[in-house]
């Protein structure tokens, strides 16, 4: 299906820049010119992709992207289980984002642990009229005698919050007060700020910060003795059980893992990260905010690694183990050979049938690159991706690291920009989310949410890359994409777009 | 090791082997700071008692698993069963993200929807150049033929003016100034998903009967034989009004269905995506004004839009979501009343079946005690099927049920033998149904997909009726109204009434003399 292997590259380029200035014809004027700013074609050697990001959405064009409030709830704070965080506001946020993100976790559900329940204010006129205050006072006085094992609370703003004047600080600290420094924790996260989910990673980051690591006090013991090997995973939400599958080699290598952030991660293990030895940032965009402070505030290093596909797990470990001494780089090697003969096993069985696949991605701030790795280990290539809420730091990392030359980038891709990009393009998978899913599948083009991973995954680790190559091949190779066609209504296809 | 290539073990597998299982154990034991296992056992045990229960149902300010959404959830269901028409959601772009979600997890079939995209800036100025911008955009993009308008929180709690904006917006040329942009203000702190339809379905019609925002004359009633139909938000709405159209058909009834959007939502996968699919014309949605009558299938979803259709001089009529053979009877009877047209032998005969169908299995259902929840007029719906089936309805809860729908649900148990233990409970959420299935036992519960948290913690086997249903596909296809409707309803009940048995059953050597092959 794939157009790309029979073209030079310059080619490809050409017809890549052809095409994006047809997708912008739709727009109005002003529109057509904003929009360009946010796609391009990469050039290899250029430090970034040459596209602007993290700025607003265009109304009315139909962007991808979330809010505030998803980055904070769906993403940071959500996964922490053993605490309760209220969605406060009216109903719909937390009952569309309801265990949606397959935070996997283990404990008993409603009693110790939280994750999978929807704990709302369900604001009503009167609390957007007279204002929420009280009513959050009541519903931790409620939380507290309903569900007694909780560790602690967060208030997860939604957008009239922030509108109407409520001072949720406050109600914060009394109630933190009255429950004896119980960790309460505001967060404002009203989805009307910033631009997408990211800023809403932001503000949790910085409540973390401020509410429970400037809160802890200075003399209390240790739950644990430290040990020279202590690393936090920062940034794996345990999507399908990802955390664990990274987990095990970290441990593998001889590492401790004392905190998970956020997936399966408790409010102990938040406590207790600032006496790592070093942070593994997996989500840079949504979690790189409090890594560089602890680096600042307690002196811990922070590493970014990328557990998708073999070759970047090996050059992960080997990254990872440079921080600490020879027992550990050796125990890494270790670990890269014995996984070794499952890597050749799982590529032995999925690169055949996969060799030279075309890909097109559009996902959140971190896969849109760091899967291209475990795509190309599988024989695949990424023609095209893009991102819903990365900087331009990640669209450096992106252009220096991961993308080829003539890949087409779309930066807060239109829901009509990504059908024809895809529908010219015609790659051979497209991994996008749920809203983009059916989209495609109807067009014919096999389909992988590569938020939720479909609900398979695990995709990290080395457990998570046999998955992963399952998971490709299957979306690839199921007999169903060869029956889209009627055969009374097959034409012969056309040549593409070289005939056009 | 675990993982292996040839046999790839997925999540639920893979994390049982003993690598993982150790590596768990470790965490929780050393980092997690848990509590004692007694005392959570001690408190698990306490949530399912009486005192658990009174604290609960005590609460007055905390909502937990609530069975109930946003009004601009309804708005967006509303829009798209239009012809070529796009939802437009004026406020925060989180909220669009979220409906658009929903929906495809639940139909599984994409859900086109757009937001104005209004951010800080906006909170303090105002909306309007989101929704000048906005709509000249969406104008251009996706060739609609109408841009349905409602509103999140955030352009509720600053007061935009959607009929003032709207204006605007045709002046600054975003759209044509005769291009069809009803609107409806869908505030998410009134009501839930079932007041935005409402809304919406007002909006639409208000729009085009009442003169389009004063821009033409308002619509002169020619009364003629047609009637207009409303399913009301509708989780089964593919599957339904497919069954509606065969028998209005069967029976040659002139009709209008408001809102149909069982293709937009039901769309081929042939190579095409199609983003605009069926739906009610507009030119069918003007002529409804002149419709001899309207049947809304779902009163509680039409509160407001009934009324303004009476206004208009229509009888209207409505239901609770009929489903069974007493309601689909009402039904027909007065489809057959208002157009005059006669029941057909081949409906008769459904009924039949359907009536055959219960007394073959109805010793199996018989006495069987039920606890239902989801919105108010599926309900009310079920209940009464399952009280024509000599089950009990014993609890039945609606997050977005008001004074009324309680009021009409006792009636209904009071119009039967088998709803003499049964109970109503209007505005109560899931962890008040935890604490009524420990406290008060039912055989099954009746709900959407969140209902298998319950079943996992009280044990009470799920039937999944309602809305969503993420967790198994396809069920929207199938209609629950009409006699075959009642007939899958049938079904599904008697599915899980005997795999329960089959698995209480199947223990070798101990429980298996029950095991039966037929029943
Ligand atoms: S902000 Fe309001 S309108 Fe948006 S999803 Fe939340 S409750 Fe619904
Ligand atoms: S990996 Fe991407 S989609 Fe996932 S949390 Fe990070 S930024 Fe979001």
């Amino acid at each position: 299906m794939s157009v790309s292997q029979t073209e030079s590259i310059e080619d490809i380029k050409a017809r890549n820049k052809a095409l994006i200035a047809e997708v912008l014809e739709i727009y109005p004027e002003k529109t057509a010119k904003r929009r360009a700013k946010h796609i391009n074609v990469h050039e290899s050697g250029k430090s970034d992709c040459g596209v602007k990001s993290n700025l607003k959405s265009v109304p009315g064009v139909m962007t991808i992207r979330g809010c505030a409030y998803a980055g904070s709830k769906g993403v940071v704070w959500g996964p922490i289980k053993d605490m309760i965080h209220i969605s406060h506001g009216p109903v719909g946020c937390g009952q569309y984002s309801w265990a949606a993100r397959r935070n996997y976790y283990i404990g008993t559900t409603g009693i110790d642990t939280f994750v999978t329940l929807q704990y709302t204010s369900d604001f009503q006129e009167k609390d957007i009229v007279f204002g929420g205050d009280k009513k959050l006072h009541k519903i931790i006085d409620e939380i507290q005698e309903l569900f007694p094992l909780n560790n602690g609370i967060s208030i997860q703003s939604e957008c009239p919050i922030g509108l109407i004047g409520d001072d949720i600080e406050a109600v914060s600290k009394v109630k933190s007060k009255e429950y004896g420094g119980k960790t309460i924790v505001p967060v404002r996260c009203e989805g009307f700020r910033g631009v997408s989910q990211s800023l809403g990673h932001h503000i949790a980051n910085d409540a973390i910060r401020d509410w429970i690591f400037d809160k802890l006090p200075a003399d209390q013991p240790p739950r644990f003795e430290s040990t020279p090997y202590d690393v936090a995973i920062i940034g794996d939400y345990n999507i399908g059980g990802d955390a664990w599958s990274s987990r095990i080699l970290l441990e593998e290598m001889g590492l401790r893992v004392i905190a998970q952030w956020s997936g399966d991660g408790t409010l102990a293990e938040l406590e207790a990260t600032p006496k790592a030895k070093l942070n593994v940032l997996h989500c840079y965009r949504s979690m790189n905010y409090i890594s560089r402070h602890m680096e600042e505030k307690y002196g811990i290093p922070w590493c970014e690694y990328n557990f998708f596909g073999p070759s970047k797990i090996a050059e992960s470990l080997r990254k990872i183990a440079g921080f600490f001494d020879d027992k550990i780089k050796e125990a890494a090697e270790r670990v890269i050979a014995k996984y070794q003969p499952l890597m050749d096993a799982v590529i032995a069985k999925y690169r055949p049938r996969l060799e030279g696949k075309t890909v097109m991605l559009y996902v959140g701030g971190l896969r849109p690159r760091h899967v291209i790795g475990a795509y190309e280990d599988l024989g695949m290539e990424v023609v095209g991706t893009g991102y819903e809420f990365a900087h331009n730091d990640d669209y450096q990392r992106t252009a220096q690291h991961y993308v080829k030359d003539g890949t087409i980038i779309y930066d807060d891709v239109t829901g009509y920009e990504f059908e024809k990009f895809v529908e010219k393009v015609q790659p051979d998978l497209v991994g996008s989310g749920i809203k983009e899913k059916y989209v495609f599948q109807k067009m014919g083009v096999p389909f992988r949410q590569m938020h939720s991973w479909d609900y398979s995954g695990p995709y990290h680790g080395y457990d998570g890359f046999a998955i992963f190559a399952r998971d490709m091949d299957m979306a690839i190779n199921a007999p169903v994409w060869k029956m889209a066609q009627a055969p009374w209504k097959v034409v012969p296809k056309p040549t593409l777009l070289a005939a056009e | 090791m675990t993982q292996n290539a040839d046999n790839v073990l997925d999540h639920f597998e893979l994390f049982r082997g003993p690598e993982y299982q150790q590596m768990l154990a470790n965490k929780q034991a050393l980092f997690e700071n848990r509590r004692d296992p007694a005392e959570v056992e001690r408190i698990r045990e306490w949530t399912k008692t009486p005192e658990y229960r009174e604290a609960n149902f005590a609460r007055e300010a905390l909502t937990v698993n609530p069975a109930k959404a946003c009004q601009p959830l309804g708005a967006v269901f509303v829009a798209v069963g239009f012809e070529k028409t796009i939802p437009f959601v004026h406020g925060s772009q989180g909220c669009v993200a979220y409906y658009r979600s929903h929906f495809s997890r639940h139909f599984k079939e994409p859900t086109s929807c757009v937001s104005s995209s209004m951010t800080e800036d906006a909170a303090v100025f105002g909306g309007l150049n989101n929704m000048i911008d906005g709509l000249a955009n969406t104008y251009s993009m996706y060739k609609p033929k109408m841009i349905a308008v409602s509103t999140t929180c955030m352009a509720e709690v600053i007061g935009d003016d959607l009929n003032a904006f709207i204006k605007t917006s045709k002046e600054k040329g975003s759209v044509p100034e005769e291009f069809d942009v009803p609107f409806a203000h869908t505030p998410a702190f009134v009501g839930s998903h079932i007041t935005g339809y409402d809304n919406a379905m007002k909006g639409v019609l208000e729009h085009f009967w009442d003169g389009k925002a004063r821009t033409v004359p308002a619509l002169e009633r020619v009364p003629n034989e047609s009637i207009n139909f409303l399913g009301g938000f509708d989780g089964y709405t593919v599957g339904n009004l497919r069954e509606i159209k065969r028998i209005f058909d069967m029976m040659g009834v002139e009709y209008t269905i408001l809102g149909d959007n069982s293709d937009v939502w039901d769309t081929p996968t042939d190579g095409e995506f199609r983003m605009y699919d069926g739906g009610t014309t507009l030119e069918e949605a003007s002529n409804a004004v002149h419709a001899k009558a309207t049947i809304s299938m779902q009163e509680f979803c039409t509160e407001k839009t009934l009324p303004f259709i009476a206004n208009h001089g229509h009888e209207t009529v409505a239901f609770n979501h009929p489903v069974g053979v007493a309601g689909t009877d009402r039904f027909l009877m007065e489809v057959a009343r208002i157009t005059g047209k006669e029941i057909p032998e081949e409906l008769t005969k459904e009924r039949g079946r359907l009536v055959d169908a219960i007394a073959d299995s109805s010793a199996h259902i018989h006495g069987k005690k039920f606890a239902i929840y989801g919105d108010p007029d599926m309900c009310l719906g079920l209940a009464a099927f399952l009280l024509e089936l000599g089950a009990e309805p014993t609890h039945v809860l609606a997050t977005n049920g008001n004074k009324a729908w309680a009021q009409k649900m006792q009636e209904l148990f009071d119009s039967s033998p088998f709803g003499a233990n049964c109970h109503v409970y209007p505005g109560k959420d899931l962890w008040h149904m935890r604490s009524l299935l420990f406290t008060e036992p039912v055989d099954f519960l009746i709900g959407n997909t969140y209902g298998k948290y319950l079943d996992r913690d009280t044990g009470t086997p799920l039937i999944r009726i309602g809305f969503p249903i993420f967790d198994r596909h396809h069920h929207h296809r199938r209609p629950v109204w009409g006699y075959q409707g009642g007939m899958n309803v049938l079904i599904t009940i008697l599915d899980k009434i005997f795999d329960t048995i089959d698995l209480n059953t199947n223990v070798p050597g101990k429980t298996d003399y029950s095991f039966d092959i037929i029943r």
